[in-house]
């Protein structure tokens, strides 16, 4: 499939199965399970296994097209997983999985025990914990970081994003791992840095469709006998928004295409910073222009501000990431910053986790 | 808006980033050799000079047809070099009207005549050209201007008074905006004529307007009954309006929307040391992130108008958020940089000087080439809400 028709079947499955009672019912709690069999059965679900030829570059479109629909199911996840597992020279593994740990405060510990392996430690956060069939997660092991695959552990505690997206602990304690079970690919960092370059994807489809919903409605909403479309006030804060959608989706197309050939640990340190200071105005003014109206359940907005919301905190707020991007700079110096931030291809600055 | 231009080809082009090192060539020769200092903005130093040594490397004209003395190079080459001498304050603005707008304007509306006369001349680095747009009562209202412009035998008389207009001081040429039809309310942008003048010619009268920095950058030019022969029109008569429409998108989409205090972040740098404390490495690091995504931005405008496209409202948008950043750096500087710092710089560190430039300038940004709220406005018209 060209990637143009991969994308837009994508929307329209979304279209079709994300509709307001598939989201009310996943942010009560029931996994949506209609939902995710399409996504299964279209293929999308297993598109980042290794041997489908989905790139970067689409798998990024896709969870553009994810976020501006506010799906309610772990994709992005599921992919990440799976180029883990790739990544691990591990078998593919169906299903919907998730991954960890996402915090930089949790460490997971891998040590030889007789026939394998044992895994320790403790895990929050994490992204659809309690529905996915298998975790894929990096441990610590004496001869450095490992992949672990760990099938639906018990023993979840609930927790939630803003956007009612599960967000859930869970601990192993000696849990055992078969050796078949483990293999090195990625360490942590380049967990954190793939979660925070499809985060950023996801948040720029959900500003857009922020930036949409908000423009439809200043064309059909009438106040003072005028619509409010038509208020210079109210023009300028939109244009002001639009200026914030467009570098998110600048900056988020960039990490994209500069992640096709490398981990490209500054195009997305700097994408996620970007866009997650993009969300204050986007989501301010979206609601600014919608109102009353847009602060009801009611109405869908919220749909995709309190993702923009969620997700500008995972992986790295904006602050964390300007930070890093603030320490790279001081490395390279005045005149080195304007030959690494115009170079096609940066070279690694070496700077880990933010 | 964005998202379908995609700039993964353009970035690998090899012949791009060799131009930009021969650019980079260029300037460390000149730098060393004394010819210039790094300004915070390079695009308001004005230095003849140099801009003959700009054009003998064949950098001013670039797109051009070779018959017009250009080069014949793309819209992405012509980007690559201008953001090279932008980025290193290379002091451009001599030439900088001539080749970014007033070129482009006569290869889409002028004469044969006219393309003959001055592209050649502006290509050699040796015709400078001043924008003859504001007036005393309209400054973003193009279409109120009072300037007027009489038919006689031969041509046309033109009494008036244009201000705001950058280095008509320095200038050969003015790119002169006039009313050659009366203001009809209803079709505002009707009756406004673009001509060529002759800085020279008897009848003007050009006087300096200090800006709040003390620098002498705008003038007065007064026009008392000044003659100017019909091969002087450019384009139709009554036409002006829609003529420079698209010259517009040219003036906003480049880098100089975003490169007018980015010598500050480079003394920034160098000045705060390598060992940033928290709060200084987000300041510092929001700054590249913004500098990162300007720069992708406008890479990608230049990539549509190689395609021909004129991109009015994202060029708008790359302004507004562009002139935020300009605003933006020296804000960050100070706050990094406080009056304790800097009082410990040692003399020969130009930090102080490049800041105090920029946050001088700085409420300027926002205004010159279409205010804020006009950029406003045209991207809300591209959103459909006018």
């Amino acid at each position: 499939m060209s990637d143009a028709m991969l994308t837009d079947s994508a929307a329209r499955l979304f279209r079709d199965l994300c509709t307001r009672e598939v989201t009310e019912a996943a942010e009560a709690g029931t996994w949506p399970r209609e939902l995710w069999n399409a996504l299964t059965d279209t293929g999308l679900a297993a598109a980042a296994q290794s041997d489908t030829g989905v790139g970067t570059v689409d798998l990024c479109a896709l969870a553009r097209v994810l976020g501006a629909y506010a799906a309610p199911v772990p994709l992005v996840e599921t992919w990440l997983a799976q180029r883990m597992l790739a990544a691990a020279n591990l078998s593919a593994v169906d299903g919907a999985l998730t991954i960890g740990p996402v915090l930089r405060r949790d460490n997971l510990k891998l040590e030889r025990a007789s026939g394998g392996w044992r895994l320790s430690g403790s895990l929050k956060r994490i992204p659809w914990g309690r529905d996915a069939e298998t975790l894929v997660l990096i441990a610590d092991a004496d001869d450095g970081a490992r992949t672990v695959v760990v099938k639906k552990p018990q023993g979840w505690t609930h927790d939630w994003s803003y956007a009612r997206e599960p967000r859930d602990a869970v601990r192993f304690d000696r849990l055992p791992v078969s050796e078949e079970d483990t293999g090195k690919g990625w360490n942590r960092s380049e967990l954190f840095f793939n979660g925070a370059l499809f985060r950023t994807q996801s948040m720029a489809g959900a500003m857009e469709r922020a930036l949409e919903l908000t423009v439809a409605y200043a064309k059909e909403r009438v106040q003072f006998g005028r619509l409010i479309g038509k208020f210079q006030a109210v023009q300028q804060q939109i244009s002001a928004m639009a200026s914030q959608v467009a570098a998110g989706s600048a900056v988020a197309q960039s990490a994209a295409e500069a992640n096709a050939e490398r981990l490209a640990r500054f195009e997305i340190a700097a994408a996620k910073a970007r866009i997650g200071e993009a969300v204050a105005v986007v989501a301010g003014v979206a609601h600014q222009v919608h109102a009353a109206m847009g602060f009801t359940h009611e109405h869908t907005l919220h749909r995709s501000t309190r993702r923009l919301w969620a997700w500008r905190d995972e992986f790295g707020t904006e602050t964390e990431w300007q930070a890093w991007v603030g320490r790279v700079a001081a490395q390279l110096g005045g005149e080195g910053l304007w030959r690494y931030v115009v170079a096609a291809s940066k070279p690694d600055m070496g700077a880990a986790l933010p | 808006m964005f998202t379908s231009f995609s700039l993964a080809e353009l970035e690998n082009a090899e012949h791009l980033e060799r131009l930009r090192e021969e650019v980079r060539a260029f300037l460390r020769a000149e730098l060393e050799a004394g010819a210039y200092t790094r300004e915070p903005s390079g695009w308001d130093r004005y230095d003849a000079g140099f801009s003959r040594k700009v054009a003998a490397k064949g950098w001013i004209g670039m797109t051009w047809p070779k018959q017009y003395g250009g080069h014949e190079k793309s819209s992405l080459e012509r980007y690559v070099v201008t953001e090279e001498l932008l980025a290193a304050g290379a002091p451009v603005r001599a030439h900088w009207l001539a080749d970014r707008q007033f070129g482009p304007l006569l290869l889409s509306c002028g004469s044969e005549d006219q393309k003959r006369t001055y592209l050649p001349r502006i290509a050699a680095g040796e015709c400078y050209v001043c924008v003859g747009m504001s007036e005393p009562d309209s400054g973003s209202d193009l279409a109120s201007i009072k300037t007027k412009a009489t038919k006689v035998d031969g041509g046309w008389r033109v009494t008036g008074r244009k201000v705001w207009t950058s280095y008509a001081h320095k200038a050969h040429l003015m790119n002169l905006f006039a009313r050659t039809a009366p203001f009809d309310e209803k079709n505002r942008h009707e009756g406004v004529t673009q001509f060529i003048v002759d800085l020279d010619w008897p009848g003007i009268t050009i006087s300096p307007i200090y800006n709040l920095a003390g620098d002498h950058d705008f003038n007065e030019v007064v026009f008392d009954d000044v003659f100017i022969p019909d091969d002087r029109v450019i384009g139709e008569v009554g036409n002006g309006w829609k003529q420079v429409s698209g010259e517009l998108a040219h003036e906003r989409a480049g880098s100089e929307r975003w490169l007018n205090a980015y010598g500050v972040l480079v003394h920034l740098l160098d000045s705060a040391g390598a060992d940033l404390d928290r709060a200084d490495a987000e300041k510092i690091g929001r700054l590249v992130t913004h500098l990162w995504t300007l720069h992708r931005m406008s890479f990608s405008l230049a990539g549509l108008l190689n395609q021909g496209i004129t991109p009015a409202v994202e060029a708008a948008l790359v302004k507004d958020l562009g002139n935020q950043f300009d605003q933006d750096i020296p804000e960050a500087a100070r706050q990094v940089m406080q009056e304790e710092d800097r009082a410990k710089l040692p003399d020969e560190d130009r930090f102080n000087e490049m800041l105090d430039r920029a946050l001088l300038y700085a409420p300027s940004y926002p205004i010159r080439g279409g205010t804020r709220e006009i950029l406003r406005g045209i991207i809300a018209r591209g959103l459909g809400l006018r």
